[in-house]
């Protein structure tokens, strides 16, 4: 039997949270910037880049899961920095920014639909309900960059069986929590909102897809989907959707938000392909963030071992 | 020299950031979107300055635009350097690939080749060379490139329009300035008048019908 120890060292321990949350001001208070010409300079480029904001999260249990990669992960200032989480502004930076007084307790996500038992879920209960796993998963965007984070969660199938489905069920469908007073700069970006997306039943069954409270070691922060989300690292970053509130059982497939916006450039299986473009651009390499040069794109992301068999005899152009 | 050490502040702080390692988490990205917003802008300064001549009076403001021009074509380089380099490895079948493919990239390469003839026939020599009119009309190929520039944008966009139509806010307003400025000198009455004088001693073209 294998003995999964709590791993002892945080990456909060390697840099501390405050030290690096706020990074600029600690090289100013070590006089690396002191003279008053950089104070002057420093002004200047506040304005093009402003500081880095500071998040509340705390620290979680867990035990290494399986899946992990062992490619280097991206550093954690990068994960919470650069986010597509348009609610709070479709500009990367905006999330940090803007997410800071997004309210995440009380919460609850609700699974209803095509079940005998439909019910409601605190966070309380969905942090009990299955051990913490850390999985470090490659996540690819459709922009065409990509990270490797070091999540926290458990299999969405521990969740889903929970239930017992009619012969009906045959996709899952997802929806984040909106609140445009929370979230007011959601109202330019073009979406339409609540968020929503969707998995077929086995895709939502599989064990690589992740349900997802946490990320380095602590509490998912807001800008990355606090308090709860999905991780399905072998298709676009947008699938796996952010803050879920609701989790449906039905019989056709859901729609999806991206889809809604643009279908012929966001399909609902949005499998990583780098054989299947995007209109207007190549998906055959990507930018992993923290490198100069582009990587080649590999299909499912790298995880074709455990999900191309999903999809045998599908056309993966077609069904895109 | 004002305009051109003023144009040159966002290529300095660019290379500041640069140098302090300060360009965001995606250094990449802050470059190629930077280059790309300076172009648009300083197209759009450039197509200002006819227009803000006449109606306000300010003759002088045509010792601007050259600088200008070339400062677009400046950032337009840098644009499309930070794209051959870091995006496409300086691969150049890649890269043609990438622009025969997408519409996006294909507008946006157009606009930059043919931003290309108006820089090198920049000079007073060449004016002169090419005869004012002749040298007019080539350059009316700036209302194309910002056109195809704004359009390049729009199209890279997911779905956040704002800054995109933007620009096509600024660029529709100057080129709607020429063609009502045209229909009225048609009709020999022009709305606003330049001392024809005040042109001559910049060594560029009278400058009436640009």
């Amino acid at each position: 039997m294998l003995i999964q120890r709590k791993t002892e060292l945080t990456y909060a321990d390697v840099t501390p949270k405050d030290v690096y949350a706020n990074r600029r001001k600690f090289l100013r208070d070590l006089g690396i910037a002191g003279a008053a010409a950089a104070i002057a300079g420093e002004r200047i480029l506040s304005i093009a880049s402003p500081n880095l904001t500071a998040y509340a999260t705390s620290k979680l249990n867990f035990v290494k899961g399986p899946f992990s990669t062992d490619e280097k992960i991206t550093p954690v200032n990068d994960v919470t920095h650069y986010n597509n989480f348009y609610e709070f502004g479709s500009d990367k930076g905006d999330p940090a920014k803007n997410s800071q007084n997004f309210r995440t307790s009380p919460w609850t996500v609700s699974v209803e639909g095509e079940v005998k038992s439909p019910r409601k879920f605190s966070m309380d209960e969905l942090l009990k309900l299955a051990p913490l796993e850390e999985r470090i998963y490659r996540h690819r965007c459709v922009e065409r960059w990509s990270i490797v984070v070091p999540w926290i969660g458990y299999s969405l199938s521990s969740l889903l069986k929970m239930f017992e489905p009619t012969p009906k069920a045959k996709y899952v469908a997802f929806q984040s929590y909106y609140d445009l007073g929370q979230m007011p700069q959601s109202r330019y970006t073009g979406l339409e909102y609540p968020y929503v997306e969707g998995l077929r039943m086995d895709e939502a069954m599989h064990p690589l897809a992740l349900l997802c409270v946490g990320m380095y070691g602590e509490t998912l922060p807001n800008q990355d989907g606090a308090p709860v989300r999905i991780v399905v690292p072998w298709k676009y970053g947008y699938k796996s959707i952010k803050s879920i509130v609701k989790i449906k059982f039905q019989e056709k497939e859901p729609p999806t938000t991206w889809n809604l916006q643009a279908s012929n450039e966001y399909g609902f299986y949005s499998n990583v392909n780098p054989n299947v473009d995007h209109p207007r651009w190549s998906q055959a390499t990507e930018h992993r963030l923290g490198e100069l040069f582009p990587r080649k794109t590999v299909i499912f992301n790298g995880y074709a071992d455990q999900v191309a068999s999903l999809y045998n005899g599908m056309d993966l152009k077609k069904y895109h | 020299m004002a305009v051109f050490l003023v144009s040159s502040i966002p290529f300095v702080l660019l290379c500041t950031r640069l140098l302090r390692n300060d360009l965001g988490i995606n250094p990449v990205e802050t470059l190629q979107h930077t280059t790309g917003d300076w172009t648009l802008r300083f197209l759009i300064f450039t197509l200002a300055i006819t227009p803000l001549r006449k109606t306000l009076n300010l003759p002088e403001l045509i010792r601007f635009r050259r600088m200008l021009g070339l400062f677009a074509f400046f950032y337009v380089v840098l644009h499309f350097l930070t794209y051959l380099g870091p995006d496409q490895s300086f691969n150049f079948s890649g890269m043609w690939d990438d622009v025969a493919k997408r519409k996006f990239v294909t507008v946006g390469f157009a606009a930059f080749l043919l931003l290309i003839p108006l820089a090198a026939t920049s000079t007073t020599g060449m004016i002169r060379r090419l005869g004012g009119k002749r040298w007019q009309s080539l350059h009316r190929l700036i209302y194309v490139c910002a056109i195809l520039g704004v359009i390049h944008y729009y199209w890279l966009v997911k779905s956040d329009v704002r800054k995109p139509l933007m620009y096509a806010f600024f660029v529709g307003i100057f080129l709607l300035w020429r063609v009502w400025d045209a229909y009225f000198r048609r009709k020999g009455k022009a709305p606003a008048t330049v001392r024809p004088e005040v042109s001559t001693h910049t060594n560029l073209p009278a400058e009436k019908n640009v």
